[in-house]
């Protein structure tokens, strides 16, 4: 790596104000991700996947707070950025796409002037003029007769539609990062098809970047070049996408793999059951000593109980986070 | 539009003939009539045989379908009846007072609204301030008052002992005359409208789409012009719907109090006397108001929420 990568997330800790301890829903976690580089963050739902990106975005609200760590934009720290500076950030440098396009666009307002604002917002343009890019910025993400359907309001469009005005929305200013927060899992299996493959489509032309989050470690590796998984608020393995699937080394990421159904399986080798990982994720006040996956953890020895695993880097930029790993 | 409004207005056919017929009906099993309260202040003896003429002559003694058939037939051509007490058509007496009552629930309504809205955003802007602390429970407080001691410590205050308004009366009918009763009715709603508006404020900056607007990098201050305002004033209507509507029959006690002579002063005054061709052209003409107001706020829906036309 001779280049600094666009983004870089260093020791994050985000903090959960609770009315008398506080605790880290999210520690040690640590990622680059390269100029125009898809990088996949998966895990369960609870795992802090979703609130590291909103640490990235600078909007995590109250009960937390960033505890720690370091974020770098293109060279820049940002942890400590004021409002001001992270506003300018915002939309511009960075866009996002949340789970929900039901609720994620405002009932009231035009699609069209939704995306019209980023221009006005980050450009300086005025409004009639950003009503015509964001009818381009519609024929962009094929919404088809976009002329027609900046009038629309969301309630009037499908969810896939939706979601491509989030594209829209989150690309309209050509940012350098996309983050896309569980982006498909709120559509159809067919609809998501068609969203990540635009997604993808338009970041490589724009030369934007990626995060993609996910609890889907099947679309993640897919899309993205390099994954890493998070297990109760701690990243315990990273991997390129085609290795995480090969050859995973962390006995969640095996469960996960092993969990996934395969086409064609069942012809092969005859009827058998799914596999699953038993048990929970651990809630932030009950986090198990040593490590946080001991108790579903089919390999977990005494080491397991009491010692927390330090970080073991391994070749081809991954790391693994388990005292028995491989 | 137009559409959304014919069929509002078309909704209000069956609810008025329901009122209709309640309200004729209720007065009809009540016990007592104008004729027997006559004799009930014990000043008074009547002879029978008068008050048997005074019955027939009201029509007091026909048949109870006969009664609501006529009753039906003459209040849909607009006409009331005639005040047992005053002998004067009922239609007649509630025109002299509509124009002070709406007057008066105008008055209060706005107040109201100026002050409940805007403080209600603002304390939802910035919870746990001084702002907000102060104002919340100014509007606990305001809606815990009763109107009657309120309107009686302003009467105590800006009337007797600062003699800067009149205490009560109409007067000349001039704005001075109507301060006092008009915020002694305005606080109540004020009150409700703030925390109200409070709440719906916050209800709206938790939502995912301005989430979104934040996302966006757009300032806090664009975040509510652009996308909170509208979205929590769906809510602001609603109750402010609520207390416009019900505000000419809460001004029953202030205007009492006040001596204003409105709808609810005449509607308390007719029903001491068992007036009933006046009592139920007063709770008629309420009902009616309540109704207007709430197709208004209907409407008002319609031009605010875009997702309402397409129901």
């Amino acid at each position: 790596m001779t280049t600094d990568p666009l983004l870089k997330v260093d020791g994050l800790r985000i903090a959960l104000s609770g009315s008398k301890t506080t605790y880290n829903a999210v520690e040690e976690v640590s990622f680059d991700i390269g100029r125009g580089e898809a990088f996949g963050l998966v895990g369960e739902s609870g795992c802090g996947k979703s609130i590291t990106a909103l640490a990235v975005m600078g909007l995590l609200k109250r009960p937390l707070s960033l505890g720690g760590g370091r974020i770098v934009l293109d060279g820049e720290e940002i942890q400590d950025a004021s409002p001001a500076e992270m506003r300018e950030l915002r939309g511009s440098r960075i866009g996002m796409i949340f789970q929900e396009p039901m609720t994620a666009l405002n009932p009231l307002s035009p699609v069209g002037r939704q995306i019209a604002e980023m221009f006005v917002l980050h450009q300086k343009a005025g409004w009639s003029e950003a009503m015509d890019r964001a009818e381009e910025a519609l024929r962009q993400v094929r919404v088809p007769s976009p002329e027609r359907r900046i009038k629309d309001y969301p309630h009037q469009l499908s969810g896939g539609m939706r979601q491509r005005v989030m594209i829209a929305i989150a690309l309209a200013c050509s940012p350098e990062l996309l983050i896309a927060d569980e982006p498909t899992t709120a559509l159809d299996v067919t609809v998501q098809a068609e969203i990540i493959d635009l997604m993808a489509e338009l970041c490589a032309a724009k030369g934007t970047a990626i995060l993609m989050i996910s609890h889907d470690l099947g679309l993640v590796a897919n899309m993205c070049k390099r994954v890493a998984v998070m297990y109760a608020g701690r990243i315990v393995e990273a991997q390129p996408a085609e290795a995480i699937f090969a050859d995973p080394q962390h006995p969640y990421t095996q469960g996960l793999v092993s969990s996934l159904p395969r086409l064609g399986e069942r012809s092969r080798r005859g009827r058998q059951r799914l596999r699953e990982i038993s048990g929970v994720v651990p809630s932030i006040q009950a986090y198990p000593p040593g490590c946080r996956f001991n108790p579903r953890c089919p390999r977990a020895t005494d080491v397991c109980l009491s010692v927390p695993p330090d970080i073991t880097p391994l070749p081809a930029d991954s790391l693994v986070r388990c005292h028995h790993h491989g | 539009m137009l559409f959304v409004l014919a069929r509002r207005v078309a909704n209000i056919v069956p609810t008025l003939a329901a009122v209709i017929a309640v309200v004729f009906l209720l007065f009809s099993v009540l016990p007592g009539s104008f004729v027997s309260a006559m004799n009930e202040d014990g000043r008074t003896t009547i002879d029978p045989a008068v008050m048997e003429r005074m019955r027939k002559e009201m029509g007091l003694d026909d048949p109870l379908p006969e009664r609501f058939a006529k009753y039906v037939a003459h209040t849909v051509v607009g006409d009331l009846g005639t005040s047992f007490r005053t002998k004067e058509p009922v239609t007649k007496l509630i025109g002299a007072r509509l124009w002070p009552s709406l007057k008066l629930v105008f008055a209060a309504m706005s107040i109201a609204i100026a002050i409940g809205v805007p403080l209600g955003f603002i304390a939802a802007l910035r919870p746990g301030s001084a702002v907000d602390t102060v104002s919340m429970v100014g509007a606990i407080s305001g809606l815990s008052l009763s109107q009657f001691w309120l309107g009686l410590m302003m009467m105590y205050l800006f009337a007797l002992t600062l003699k800067w308004l009149p205490s009560f009366g109409y007067g000349d009918g001039g704005i001075r005359y109507l301060i006092l009763p008009a915020v002694a009715l305005g606080v109540g709603p004020m009150a409700l409208l703030a925390r109200t508006t409070r709440a719906a404020v916050l209800d709206v900056l938790n939502a995912d789409f301005v989430r979104t607007a934040r996302s966006k990098g757009m300032s806090e201050r664009r975040v509510v012009e652009w996308h909170v305002m509208r979205n929590a004033l769906v809510l602001v209507i609603t109750t402010i719907g609520l207390q416009f509507g019900s505000l000419m029959g809460a001004a029953v006690v202030v205007e009492k109090l006040f001596s204003w002579p409105g709808v609810g002063s005449l509607l308390v005054d007719s029903v001491f006397q068992r007036d009933i061709p006046t009592v139920q052209g007063c709770i008629l003409l309420i009902v009616i108001f309540f109704l207007v107001i709430n197709t208004l706020v209907d409407m008002a829906y319609v031009a605010i929420d875009p997702r309402i036309r397409y129901r």
